[in-house]
């Protein structure tokens, strides 16, 4: 396993022979394990009421936005809009609030999203392995939680308050959802919010972790790079091109079965050419406000983070099947 | 000089009744488009494909797999993401609803670091697949009980790895495929694992009856070259194994075909003169007539 000397070296090393050395050797595992299937997801919130502050967010708690939470006809509508652009495999988000967005809300949700989609992964606040275990049963396949930051004291500082504030209840969410039978764990950093090289150590960790614990799962990892939000000037550690797409080439090096996620926060071009090198699944067509599919105007929208790549889902399946790549739209069923 | 029919006719691989002329079968999965999918399947003449539902486009958003994959082709589904067998039980119904016929290939898998099947659950799979009316084809980790449990479990065939799925190792477990390929009296396709056509030929070679390869092919530069290679390693293999086999005297006795004719009043005794006429002795030295009878059963009879 490579040590955390090594992938800061890794990461620090800025030539053009290695990166590009890191890069083919990605193209070759990804390609090998992977052929040139891309799976295309959206996602879709349900709700950015929360109750933790984390200074980085565009939902947390001191923000004042205007609070929204999709009712059932609303989610009808949203849901049957993404539909229609033919995703099948959706992500459902909510802000952090166990009040306003309980279990039975959730399986709400998931109830109207098994009439339009066939997988269903959610990302919410995190639950104990009962709910994990209730929501499994009625149809959720995949659970998304990321962990931020694996620097203790860091992640102190930039969550200040609410149940995120907890490292250890969050530190094993995986767990709990695992030991529920959820069958795809999407784990990650937030880069930018602490090192790195320790940070991406530390999920490497995690990630073994797991992997030997509950090797029935399909475990998949996402980088998301912090953006800027309305209302907080952030300072981030910023990771620039390069070390992204080193970060994504090691850990395909490394893992060479997992999962690697990419969000529309990244370019397009960015995203196009990290395609081959490490990426399985990918966010189309993507809008990151409640409601922000059919019901606010644009102007009236509040995302959680910025869009960088808007092209729609038609645009990047064109664009996946020019450069050569499989977009997959169903990887999962649920099969009662 | 062009490469002559073979000399030794084969008997096609019987599968639950079907017969299979071409003994290489493909996997759909990896290919970076259908096209490239539909030029492999041609150029291999391959007669069995394996899809995986999950993959399956049942919604009709893009051009379904299933179009580029000729109507006398065998479809066998496979129940890849199952992790248990009531997972992999209700992918083969909901493939058989779904019309895609009742072959399925039982695939169950609790391991995505390495993707090594579970045996155990795989035979309860099995099991119960069969009692339905399904043909099975299970995918399994070479061990001989888990084996001989498939047979009694109703499987059709038996799918022993070669190496870990897309990791192009080879025959690492060849020997134990020798093991299964000796004891066990249903048709032994191996499967997963095999990066060249010349690992095929050798699968073959030492007497499996027929494999299955995917990776090797839809990753490669030209995806219809490695199928038609892997098809040819395929018959290759075959007619290496059927050769190498002894023939045997038709009149002979197989237990004891060098000195039989010590104890067998049959077999014309030596001549004391080679070439002295002799009553009903044989002209000494002529050869008797030969039949050809391989080492297996089952290579002439194609069970």
């Amino acid at each position: 396993m490579t040590t955390p000397y090594e992938i800061k070296t890794i990461l620090a090393d800025r030539s053009r022979e290695k990166t590009e050395d890191l890069a083919q050797e990605a193209k070759r595992l990804t390609e090998q394990y992977f052929g040139g299937a891309i799976a295309l997801y959206a996602p879709l919130y349900l709700s950015n009421y929360c109750t933790s502050h984390c200074t980085y967010c565009g939902f947390h708690s001191h923000n004042r936005i205007p609070r929204i939470k999709l009712t059932e006809d609303q989610m009808h509508q949203e849901m049957s809009y993404v539909a229609k652009t033919g995703i099948e495999n959706i992500l459902l988000l909510t802000g952090e609030s166990y009040n306003v967005t309980p279990l039975s809300y959730l399986k709400t949700a998931v109830g109207v999203a098994k009439q339009y989609f066939t997988t269903i992964a959610l990302e919410v606040h995190p639950m104990a392995t009962d709910e994990y275990q209730e929501l499994f049963i009625h149809g959720v396949d995949g659970i998304t939680v990321y962990q931020e930051t694996y620097d203790r004291n860091r992640y102190r500082e930039v969550h200040r308050s609410g149940l995120k504030s907890d490292y250890d209840y969050r530190y094993a969410t995986p767990e709990r959802a695992a030991k529920a039978g959820i069958r795809q764990i999407s784990m990650g950093i937030l880069l930018g919010l602490a090192d790195a090289a320790f940070d991406l150590d530390s999920l490497y960790q995690h990630l073994k972790g797991m992997e030997k614990k509950y090797p029935g799962v399909e475990y998949s990892l996402s980088f998301p790079r912090l953006r800027p939000i309305k209302g907080e000037d952030f300072v981030d550690r910023g990771v620039d091109d390069i070390t992204f797409i080193k970060i994504i080439c090691l850990t395909r090096i490394l893992f060479p079965r997992v999962g690697i996620n990419l969000s529309t926060r990244e370019s397009p071009g960015l995203r196009d050419r990290l395609l081959g090198l490490g990426p399985t699944r990918i966010s189309a067509g993507s809008n990151t406000s409640v409601g922000g599919y059919t019901i606010k105007p644009p102007e009236e929208q509040d995302p959680q983070f910025d869009i960088e790549d808007t092209r729609s889902v038609a645009q990047i399946v064109r664009i996946l099947k020019e450069k050569n790549f499989d977009p997959v739209f169903t990887d999962w069923r649920f099969v009662k | 000089m062009p490469i002559s029919v073979a000399a030794i006719e084969d008997a096609p691989l019987m599968i639950a009744g079907r017969a299979f002329k071409n003994r290489f079968f493909l996997g759909t999965g990896k290919f970076k488009n259908k096209s490239d999918l539909a030029q492999s399947l041609e150029a291999s003449g391959s007669e069995l494909v394996t899809v995986a539902l999950r993959r399956i486009d049942l919604e009709r958003h893009q051009e379904n797999i299933l179009e580029h994959i000729p109507k006398d082709t065998t479809l066998m589904v496979n129940t890849s993401g199952a992790r248990n067998a009531e997972e992999a039980v209700r992918i083969a119904r909901l493939a058989r609803e779904s019309g895609y016929g009742n072959w399925i290939k039982v695939e169950v898998i609790n391991d995505t670091k390495y993707l090594l099947p579970d045996n155990h659950e795989t035979i309860s799979a099995t099991t119960i697949l069969a009692k339905e009316g399904f043909v099975v084809l299970p995918y399994m980790y070479p061990d001989l009980t888990t084996a001989r449990e498939l047979v009694k479990a109703g499987a059709a065939t038996v799918m022993p790895l070669g190496s870990l799925i897309g990791s192009n190792q080879g025959l690492k477990t060849k020997e134990f495929i020798k093991i299964l390929i000796d004891e066990i009296d249903l048709p032994i396709v191996v499967d997963a694992g095999l990066g060249s056509p010349s690992q095929a030929a050798e699968a073959m070679e030492m007497g499996s009856d027929a494999v299955l390869a995917n990776t090797a092919i839809a990753t490669a530069g030209h995806p219809a070259a490695l199928a038609k290679a892997f098809s040819l390693a395929v018959a290759a293999g075959r007619l290496a194994y059927l050769g190498k086999a002894p023939r045997q005297k038709d009149f002979a006795d197989p237990s004891s075909p060098l000195t039989g004719f010590l104890f067998d009043p049959l077999d014309p005794p030596i001549p004391s003169n080679p070439g002295r006429e002799s009553g009903d002795l044989e002209k000494g030295g002529s050869t008797p007539p030969f039949r050809f009878v391989p080492r297996n059963r089952k290579a002439i009879s194609g069970i």
